[in-house]
């Protein structure tokens, strides 16, 4: 494993969270998300997100993204604070790109032009873009699809597309929310090895959201367990295994080690 | 065992078994149109109606052919058109403004719903006179009518489109940080346009018939007005004759709206791929 991306932690961390906590509904009846919550993910490091529903792992993941303003505490990426007096700093999301569980892919623009959206937005010429476009298209393994729609390719091949979309504009840091939840276990299973390799290639910080046990033993540094009601932090896993993992691995003792303590731990706390 | 299918490419086989469905309509219309005008035909003669209740079919071609070498007809003609197209053309223009604001903002679409409702229920012919009165007997009042007519269909399909926009499309744009403008121009716009579309066809069709009332009712040119003048004449064929014009009119706006789909959503199911 390439340990000296985590070893550099000493330095800024891609994500500081301290104290975030997230409360929903009315006055009369609210609904405590989050607790209190604090965390660091290092620069480069695959971190997984795993806990039974309503644990509040989403509700995370989408705070981190900006998506959701925390009740309270602070949140930092790269450094930089992402919310300042109820606004969204643009220069810390521009090091966040999110993958949802859905591709999100708009209908009504070809593949190489969904993954060019973001940097339309920011500004960047056709040509560019388009070439940036290409250059993604070919790393997450869809050449030959940059003309179509995207209801002509597969929820996997959309998936990738929706990854490449979210590196288009070289963020520092990935976060994926349950990416490959609605796939099929066998398209599943090489989306996780795809992942590795293009996280391998990219050396992107990713924070990914599951509920499935072996896929986040397969991909994680390190697997943060959350525990409903309120959601809070249960624990916190290494999973020191080497890299680039195979498939193979999930025969291996350690992995069936970490697997089966995460599976106790689940079935105690939900 | 399932093989791996599913990251092989969809779509491509899902509109393949339907080209005998394209060809069919295509032999199977002129052949119902034929059937149709030879029972029209034998009807007439062996009936012996007369040609004031029912002309013979070559009689109302007759008619056609006299009114499509008449330049007066084509100017009545080009009356229609123009007055359907600019009431369409009004009605597109405040229905889809007014329908992205009342999909946006509840509490606008609740302030001004019951007078939408209103002028839904309102046989909006009958306005007519009271247009008459105000504008006169000219163009205007029919563009009025032709507007009033086709704006409910479109406003109410922009509303449905932009509060149609998918969530998780929205979260993609906010964690773009896309500003207001670029999420309406990339996101709300292009995703409420087949429902746009859609409130078009419908419209187009309405504005036709506004204009035609319009001009029976309150006019002195038109389609509408020659309609009239030919029942006046008691020349039934001639009533025919126009009714062959104005069809081929709606004919016409039709299918140069589903063009318009083809040209705008070429992404969308609605269009079939290639």
């Amino acid at each position: 494993m390439d340990t000296s991306a985590i070893g550099h932690s000493a330095q800024t961390p891609a994500i500081s969270i301290d104290r975030i906590e997230k409360w929903f509904g009315t006055r009369d009846n609210p609904v405590h998300a989050l607790a209190p919550t604090d965390l660091n993910v290092p620069e480069g490091e695959l971190l997984v997100l795993l806990g039974p529903s309503g644990c509040g792992k989403t509700t995370l993941l989408r705070m981190i993204g900006g998506l959701l303003e925390p009740t309270s505490g602070t949140l930092s990426i790269e450094g930089q604070s992402l919310w300042r007096g109820g606004e969204r700093h643009g220069e810390a999301l521009a090091e966040l790109g999110m993958v949802f569980q859905d591709a999100n892919l708009f209908p009504w623009l070809t593949i190489e032009d969904n993954i060019a959206l973001p940097l339309e937005l920011k500004g960047v010429g056709r040509k560019e873009r388009i070439a940036r476009a290409h250059e993604l298209i070919k790393l997450v393994g869809i050449t030959g699809f940059e003309k179509r729609w995207p209801r002509e390719l597969s929820g996997g091949m959309r998936q990738r597309a929706a990854i490449a979309r979210a590196l288009s504009y070289d963020p520092k840091i990935l976060l994926m929310d349950e990416p490959f939840g609605a796939l099929d276990a066998m398209t599943r299973d090489s989306m996780n090895l795809e992942l590795q390799r293009i996280w391998m290639e990219t050396r992107k910080t990713i924070v990914l959201v599951t509920h499935s046990i072996s896929e986040a033993v397969f991909l994680a540094d390190r697997i943060v367990l959350l525990s409903p009601r309120p959601g809070r932090i249960d624990t916190i896993i290494d999973v020191p295994m080497p890299r680039p993992r195979s498939l193979d691995v999930q025969a291996a003792n350690e992995f069936q080690t970490v697997a089966k303590q995460l599976r106790h731990r689940l079935a105690e706390i939900s | 065992m399932s093989a791996p299918v599913t990251d092989t490419p969809t779509g491509f086989t899902e509109k393949k078994a339907s080209t005998r469905d394209t060809l069919l309509p295509w032999i199977t219309t002129p052949v119902l149109v034929l059937v149709l005008l030879l029972a029209w035909h034998f009807y007439v003669s062996l009936a012996n109606v007369s040609a004031f209740i029912l002309p013979a079919p070559a009689k109302v071609w007759d008619a056609w052919m006299d009114m499509l070498s008449s330049s007066r007809a084509w100017s009545h003609t080009w009356l229609t058109v123009y007055v359907t197209l600019v009431g369409f053309a009004w009605a597109l223009v405040v229905g889809v403004g007014l329908g992205v604001l009342l999909g946006r903002m509840r509490w606008l679409e609740l302030t001004l719903n019951p007078f939408i409702i209103a002028t839904q229920v309102i046989p909006k012919v009958a306005l007519l006179p009271l247009f008459v009165v105000w504008f006169g007997f000219g163009n205007t009042s029919k563009v009025i009518v032709a507007a009033i007519l086709a704006f409910f269909p479109i406003l109410t399909n922009t509303v449905l489109g932009v509060k149609s926009v998918d969530m998780g499309h929205h979260d993609v744009m906010t964690s773009l940080n896309a500003s207001r403008w670029q999420i309406f121009r990339r996101l709300e716009l292009p995703s409420s346009l087949p429902y746009i579309l859609t409130g078009m066809e419908v419209g187009i069709v309405l504005a036709i018939i506004g204009a035609i009332v319009g001009e029976y009712l309150g006019g002195n040119a038109g389609l509408g007005f020659m309609l009239v003048s030919k029942m006046n004449g008691y020349e039934t064929d001639g009533l025919f004759a126009v009714i062959i014009q104005m069809t081929l009119l709606g004919f016409f706006f039709y299918f140069a709206t589903g063009a318009l789909r083809r040209l705008l959503i070429p992404w969308h199911q609605s269009v079939n791929l290639k």
